[in-house]
């Protein structure tokens, strides 16, 4: 801030203080002029105000006292006099060296300091009468900026209920204050309810349209303090009539969750008498239908009323609700272990279910379904147990960002947005170095630093937006920068230069941002401290496969970069499709199902071995499971294909035949087959018997590049 | 619009709203602003000081204030602690409300967020 201004400032100064040279000089032969008074004056207050705003704080503190006493010259409570000139212009000399310093310091504090005392003893000699209203002045000037200052700052405090009258004069557009801003302003503090009042809107010939006729009730639940309240009304306090009151708060004891009676209320606030309500009542109707009918109170009054009613009710549930429920703090492991014991129950339910298919006897039939019906909501309870908020996640970045932006000189700001959304709590865990890569990537490559930023014409302060939301099985994650973007040109030529494309190659924006993800590819200039060695992305990458989700980019230059990574809600148990090969068996994750068809030998054929079929006139292309594993038997007649969709494209897996859904409880695969890419783990059947997990982006993204250079060997040959 | 005589205040106020995303036309008094306007250009609101020469701020209030164009907008004085009378007179002339100077950036962006709701 100070660093580019801070000249500004100095010119500025300069300038005055030759300007005040010379009107000090004036002054001294006509020392009554109004007019030269008030511009050394301006000068003064300028070159002080100035200071203070570009943290020049000892010049401004040096130039208050001067101010002070020229202020007093020019409301006639002094005079000018030969030796407050003098005095004067050593100050403007002072002032000038202070400028002329880096820190805006004095190379003599001594001698700065006796010139301050002798304006000090200006002030003293002359004006000690007026002593008791310069203090009130600067009391009530303290107060104002507390005030400002509280805009910033809230105050935490409890959270409280506050009714709020207010009621504008009828002037108040005239002042350019939007009433209805100050109520918006409002209900960021907190819940807040808003009743207008419209019974002294006249008709439409007698209206001023100028003038504001209305007033409002509003009841407020915020934890901000009544400071805060009065703050949004800071600039209006003496425009309109305005009355806060505390109503409830958390830490009453009153147990009784009702809030007192419409009535009561009503009496409270001196809107109606107790005789009224009386009356009233004994007419057995909703009594604030009674007393709109009895014309004794309008009908939002009773609104208002009624509002505050239910927001206090509402609240002293809602805390009545919390001292009873609470949690309790539980081992990781010991959830680990419950989720494992029911991953086993679903395996042995469904082994029975099977057994009881084949007993044909209704009874136990019966039994089996219930323990069915048991199971799948005690596996969907123990799974959201270890469902865990991602704000935490989230907010663990603050930190990082704080550091790294600061590191780097640079100017950000990390907010979130569905930091609410629930993932598994293994697969948060697993997350936590994925998003820490690409977080620092997004403020080192990413945003840009603030002078470069400025000249661009972006605000100076860049934003990284963290962002989660559902998408059926799984959760976006949105990493957004407001920063440079991606170059893809220079990610092309790197491609280009590093021999993993032609020079030629057309590719799409997505295929070019992909390249982002190869092992050891970095675009970035120097090699800095946080990144750029081109480790990173292909780690994300690595990370995010390994929880069976995806990464892509997109970017604009100029505009920012967007990293979305999907991910599943559990890694435990997943809904999937069970099909059969011969007598191997195959899990495909239902949530990357589209649809299944048949496949005939015939159309098989009608390809010419190029494995497409054609759907609905679009043209799939599919990967024949059975030989692509070297499975052997006997092809059947009619196969089937379970469409899959991958990054935007639909492809088919070929399988003999579809069993059904099943509930898939993951389990790991033994070490010898941790190579096995294809397969993500296993799972075990009712029968007893195992059927493997397919990793589709894995099984699709190997089976493309080994089909590419097929085909670049038949053309070779 | 910022109105000041101080250029350091005018360029501090205008950077603070651009770096922000604001719009920001400069003038450096009261007159420099009127003759600024006079082609009845659209404001969404105006920050100024309240000393300045030719003339001051709560002239250009009780001007601003006469105009069917700017009649409404929101109009924040800037004034210093020895100057509670002349705020409360800025009031009166129909100024929106104020800041204190010397401030800082968050204040005056807080208070402009603030008017213009």
């Amino acid at each position: 801030m100070r660093d580019g201004y801070g000249e500004a400032y100095r010119e500025e100064a300069y300038e005055l203080l030759g300007a005040l040279e010379q009107s000090l000089l004036e002054l001294e032969k006509a020392p009554a002029d109004k007019e030269i008074i008030g511009s050394v004056f301006r000068a003064m207050h300028t070159i002080k105000g100035s200071g203070a705003m570009y943290g020049f704080e000892q010049i401004a503190s040096f130039t208050h006292d001067i101010e002070t006493v020229y202020d007093l010259v020019r409301s006639g409570k002094t005079i000018v006099t030969k030796e407050l000139v003098d005095l004067t212009l050593i100050a403007c000399d002072q002032i000038k060296e202070m400028v002329g310093a880096p820190d805006g310091a004095p190379s003599d504090a001594v001698q700065a300091k006796q010139i301050v005392e002798a304006f000090r003893a200006f002030i003293g000699n002359t004006q000690r009468a007026e002593e008791p209203d310069k203090a009130k002045d600067s009391g009530d000037s303290e107060k104002t900026v507390a005030q400002a200052e509280a805009i910033a700052v809230p105050d935490e405090e409890k959270t409280a209920i506050y009714r709020i009258r207010f009621r504008p004069v009828s002037e108040i557009f005239l002042s350019g204050t939007n009433p209805i801003s100050l109520l918006r302003e409002l209900s960021d503090l907190g819940h807040c309810k808003i009743i207008a009042h419209t019974e002294d809107i006249p008709f439409l010939p007698d209206i001023n349209p100028e003038a504001c006729y209305s007033s409002w009730d509003i009841i407020l639940r915020t934890n901000k303090g009544i400071n805060a309240i009065r703050d949004v009304f800071i600039f209006v306090e003496n425009d309109c009539m305005l009355t806060i009151d505390l109503i409830d708060r958390d830490d009453f004891v009153e147990n009784d969750v009702e809030y007192k009676r419409l009535g009561d209320i009503l009496i409270d606030r001196g809107d109606i008498t107790p005789e009224q309500i009386t009356e009233a009542i004994n007419k057995q109707k909703p009594l604030g239908e009674i007393l709109v009918d009895a014309g004794v109170i309008a009908p939002d009054k009773v609104e208002s009323a009624l509002a505050e009613q239910a927001v206090i009710r509402e609240a002293r549930k809602e805390r009545q609700a919390k001292d009873t429920a609470g949690s309790i703090r539980v081992p990781a492991d010991r959830l680990d272990a419950l989720v494992n014991m029911v991953g086993e129950l679903v395996t042995v339910q469904s082994r029975l279910s099977q057994a009881v298919v084949s007993l044909e006897n209704l009874e136990f039939s019966q039994i089996a379904e219930e323990v069915e019906r048991l199971t799948a909501e005690l596996r969907d309870n123990t799974m959201s147990i270890r469902m865990m908020p991602i704000g935490s996640t989230f907010s663990k970045f603050n930190r990082l960002v704080r550091d790294l932006s600061r590191e780097l000189g640079k100017e950000i700001v990390l907010s979130t947005d569905g930091a609410e959304t629930e993932l598994d709590k293994t697969v948060i865990e697993k997350l936590n170095d994925p998003m820490v890569h690409l977080i620092r990537n997004a403020i080192d490559h990413g945003i840009e630093s603030p002078a470069e930023r400025a000249k661009l014409g972006k605000p100076r302060q860049g934003n990284i937006l963290l962002s989660a939301i559902h998408s059926g099985a799984f959760v976006l994650i949105q990493i957004i920068d407001d920063g440079a973007g991606l170059d893809k040109d220079a990610i092309f030529r790197k491609a280009v230069e590093r021999g993993l494309i032609m020079s030629d190659a057309v590719l799409s924006e997505k295929e070019i941002f992909s390249f982002l993800f190869a092992p050891g590819f970095s675009t970035a200039k120097v090699v800095t401290n946080v990144s750029g060695r081109g480790v990173g992305m292909d780690v994300v990458k690595k990370n995010i496969d390994a929880l069976q989700g995806s990464v892509e980019m997109s970017s604009k230059k100029g505009e920012g970069t967007t990293v979305t990574l999907k991910i599943p809600l559990t890694l435990a148990i997943i809904d999937g499709l069970l099909t059969r090969i011969s007598d191997t068996f195959f899990v495909i994750p239902l949530s990357a199902i589209e649809e299944c068809i048949e496949l005939t030998r015939e159309e098989a054929e009608k390809s010419h071995g190029q494995n497409f079929i054609n759907i609905r006139g679009e043209i799939v292309p599919y990967i024949h499971l059975r030989d692509r594993f070297g499975i052997v038997g006997k092809r059947p007649r009619i196969e089937q294909i379970a469409i899959t969709r991958h990054e935007n494209h639909r492809i088919g897996l070929v399988i003999d035949e579809v069993i059904g859904e099943h509930q898939t409880v993951i389990k790991k695969l033994g070490r010898f087959y941790r190579h096995v890419e294809e397969v993500s783990g296993a799972t075990i059947l009712g029968n007893g018997t195992v059927a493997l997990i397919l990793d589709l982006p894995r099984l699709i993204s190997k089976t493309q590049l080994e089909e590419k250079n097929a085909l670049c060997e038949r053309l070779i040959n | 619009m910022t109105v000041d005589d101080s250029a350091s205040v005018r360029q501090m106020v205008g950077f603070t709203l651009k770096a922000a995303g604001y719009e920001v036309l400069e003038a450096k008094d009261g007159r420099d602003a009127l003759a600024k306007l006079s082609g009845g250009s659209p404001l969404n609101m105006v920050i100024t000081d309240l000393n300045m020469p030719n003339l001051d701020g709560i002239g250009l209030i009780r001007t601003l204030r006469q105009n069917s164009t700017y009649k409404f907008i929101p109009i924040i004085l800037l004034t210093t602690e020895s100057q509670t009378e002349k705020k409360m007179e800025g009031k009166a002339a129909g100024a929106t409300g104020w800041i204190v100077k010397p401030f800082k950036p968050e204040q005056l962006l807080a208070v402009v967020k603030k008017v213009l709701g």
